[in-house]
């Protein structure tokens, strides 16, 4: 495959040339982990902040037994009465059962331990529900019990996922730094060597435009051919890591899989890496041939 | 067409190879520039050719100053000359149709154009016979040929020769030097710098002779450039 027609300098012969499609691959495959893990973790947090966003939970301390349900209605009722509540519904123990199967296994345990009970409350959205009003009034029919906005966890998990972020991102800044340096290095060595054919060039009449077609052509076949490779891997690596995840840790990590339109922007490095392997070369030679008279 | 005034050149911080050099060649005129190994012919040459820049003096190509010339007219200047290197510079990857079109292809001709008329140039100096060939295999009359081939095949204005004989027997010269002047017959200036005292005299052109990068001449066929400073004078017969 080639993508360029003039092949007046024997540029494939280079041997620091043979080596950039792997070097290109592996930036394409750290940038495509790195963007992969940057775009899940931003995924993972847009579904947490949408998905706990309008609901509050209540946590009863282990009612006592034959007062559990008189005083969960009396929770209720003073829940439905509140402003801007829409809904409150009490979690029942196979519901208990199933949020905490990651940490204490199936089993019929919740008859033998003095669970909390949890009822989930909806708020009307758009705007924050006055928790400190709801937390008197549900203490007011159940003392001791706490009201959790999941604010302050939330908070936390989002400063991770964009301390994640901002590292994934430095990552992915990194490697196209690496992919532009290398660029320059592997194309002043082919100036380098192939300099008397350069000056030939130059003598006969080419311009610098023209040179630099020959050195920004084979750039851009030989970090597309590398970004294939990278992108390959990359893809392989996520899927790999998606599926360990998924099925050892169910529940205890988020969905840390990638949409279609996230992988869409993943087929994009390979392409983006060439691009720019491809203007570096020309800039390269361009700035090189300067010197020329 | 060419024409110096009071050029000087020196490589970098080094001492002047050429001095004072001032010379006039007319469009159609056809020359040789003669002088001994080191004296400057090659220097001269490659001022003409733009492949360096006078240190002083004027150097006017095509009725222009080229020292006033921006970089990026510079290329459309050294396709109307036509070179031939003394060391050939041909590109051993491609064969000797490829390296003979390579002007051409600089030029931006299209390429069905470009394969016609490789093929009959290369017929006219007598190699289409090893148009596949790679230049490592060929002989040094060949490879001549083919430099010479490269260097005529735009119709340049100006072609300049550095030793074009150098590498050939008498005979062989001989053929050369009526391919330039066939050439010159066309209108194109010619140059041709060489020591080759047999080749001057087989032709009757005029003759600018450099001495330790000092011109003198034109000379006509029938004169002797003065000797170089440090030669002894000839003893009377």
């Amino acid at each position: 495959m080639m993508f360029w027609e003039s092949r007046d300098l024997a540029l494939n012969v280079d041997p620091a040339r043979r080596y950039l499609p792997w070097l290109l691959a592996m930036i394409v495959f750290l940038a495509g982990i790195a963007l992969a893990g940057m775009m899940s973790l931003s995924g993972a947090v847009e579904r947490w902040d949408k998905g706990l966003a309008g609901t509050l939970t209540v946590q009863i301390p282990a009612p006592a037994k034959g007062t559990a349900d008189r005083t969960i209605g009396a929770v209720i009722k003073a829940l439905k009465s509140a402003p801007g509540v829409t809904a409150a519904r009490a979690l029942s123990e196979q519901e208990i059962a199933v949020l905490l199967e990651p940490w204490l296994g199936s089993g019929n345990f919740a008859r033998d331990l003095p669970l909390p009970r949890l009822i989930d409350v909806q708020v009307r959205t758009g705007a924050a529900p006055d928790v400190e009003g709801l937390s008197t009034l549900v203490k007011s029919a159940a003392p001791g019990a706490v009201i959790d906005d999941h604010r302050k966890s939330l908070d936390r998990l989002i400063a991770l996922a964009r301390a994640g972020e901002t590292v994934a991102l430095a990552i992915v800044i990194l490697v196209v730094l690496a992919a532009i340096a290398t660029v320059v290095f592997i194309t002043r060595t082919g100036l380098a060597i192939h300099a008397s054919g350069i000056e030939l060039l130059h003598l006969i009449g080419a311009t610098d435009s023209y040179v630099a077609q020959q050195f920004q052509g084979q750039a851009l076949e030989l970090a597309f051919k590398g970004g294939i490779i990278g992108f390959g891997l990359a893809a392989a690596m996520i899927f790999l890591i998606g599926s360990a995840a998924g099925a050892l840790a169910s529940g205890l990590l988020p969905d840390l899989s990638l949409t279609a339109g996230q992988w869409g922007i993943l087929v994009l490095v390979p392409v983006a890496v060439a691009i720019i392997g491809m203007v570096t070369a020309r800039i390269t030679v361009l700035r090189a041939l300067k010197d020329l008279p | 067409m060419v024409r110096f005034q009071n050029v000087g050149m020196r490589y970098g911080l080094g001492p002047e190879v050429l001095r004072d050099v001032s010379f006039h060649l007319a469009p159609g005129s056809f020359h040789f520039l003669s002088g001994a190994s080191g004296a400057g012919k090659s220097s001269l040459l490659k001022l003409i050719y733009l492949a360096y820049r006078p240190s002083r003096g004027l150097v006017t190509l095509f009725d222009a100053d080229v020292a006033t010339l921006p970089r990026a007219a510079l290329p459309a200047i050294r396709r109307r000359i036509g070179v031939v290197f003394q060391d050939f510079r041909l590109l051993d990857h491609l064969n000797v149709l490829d390296n003979v079109a390579l002007p051409l292809r600089v030029a931006g001709t299209k390429r069905a154009e470009i394969r016609d008329h490789a093929r009959e140039l290369l017929g006219w100096v007598g190699l289409d016979d090893c148009m596949d060939a790679l230049p490592p295999t060929l002989s040094g009359g060949q490879k001549q040929r083919v430099a010479i081939a490269r260097a005529v095949i735009t119709r340049p204005q100006i072609l300049l020769a550095d030793e074009p004989t150098g590498n050939v027997d008498d005979s062989i010269a001989l053929r050369l030097l009526r391919l330039f002047e066939e050439l010159n017959r066309l209108g194109t200036t010619v140059l041709i710098a060489t020591h080759n005292q047999n080749l001057i005299r087989s032709a009757d052109h005029p003759r600018l002779h450099l001495s330790e990068g000092e011109l003198t001449g034109p000379f006509d066929d029938s004169e002797t450039p003065p000797a170089p400073r440090w030669a002894a004078p000839e003893s009377p017969a």
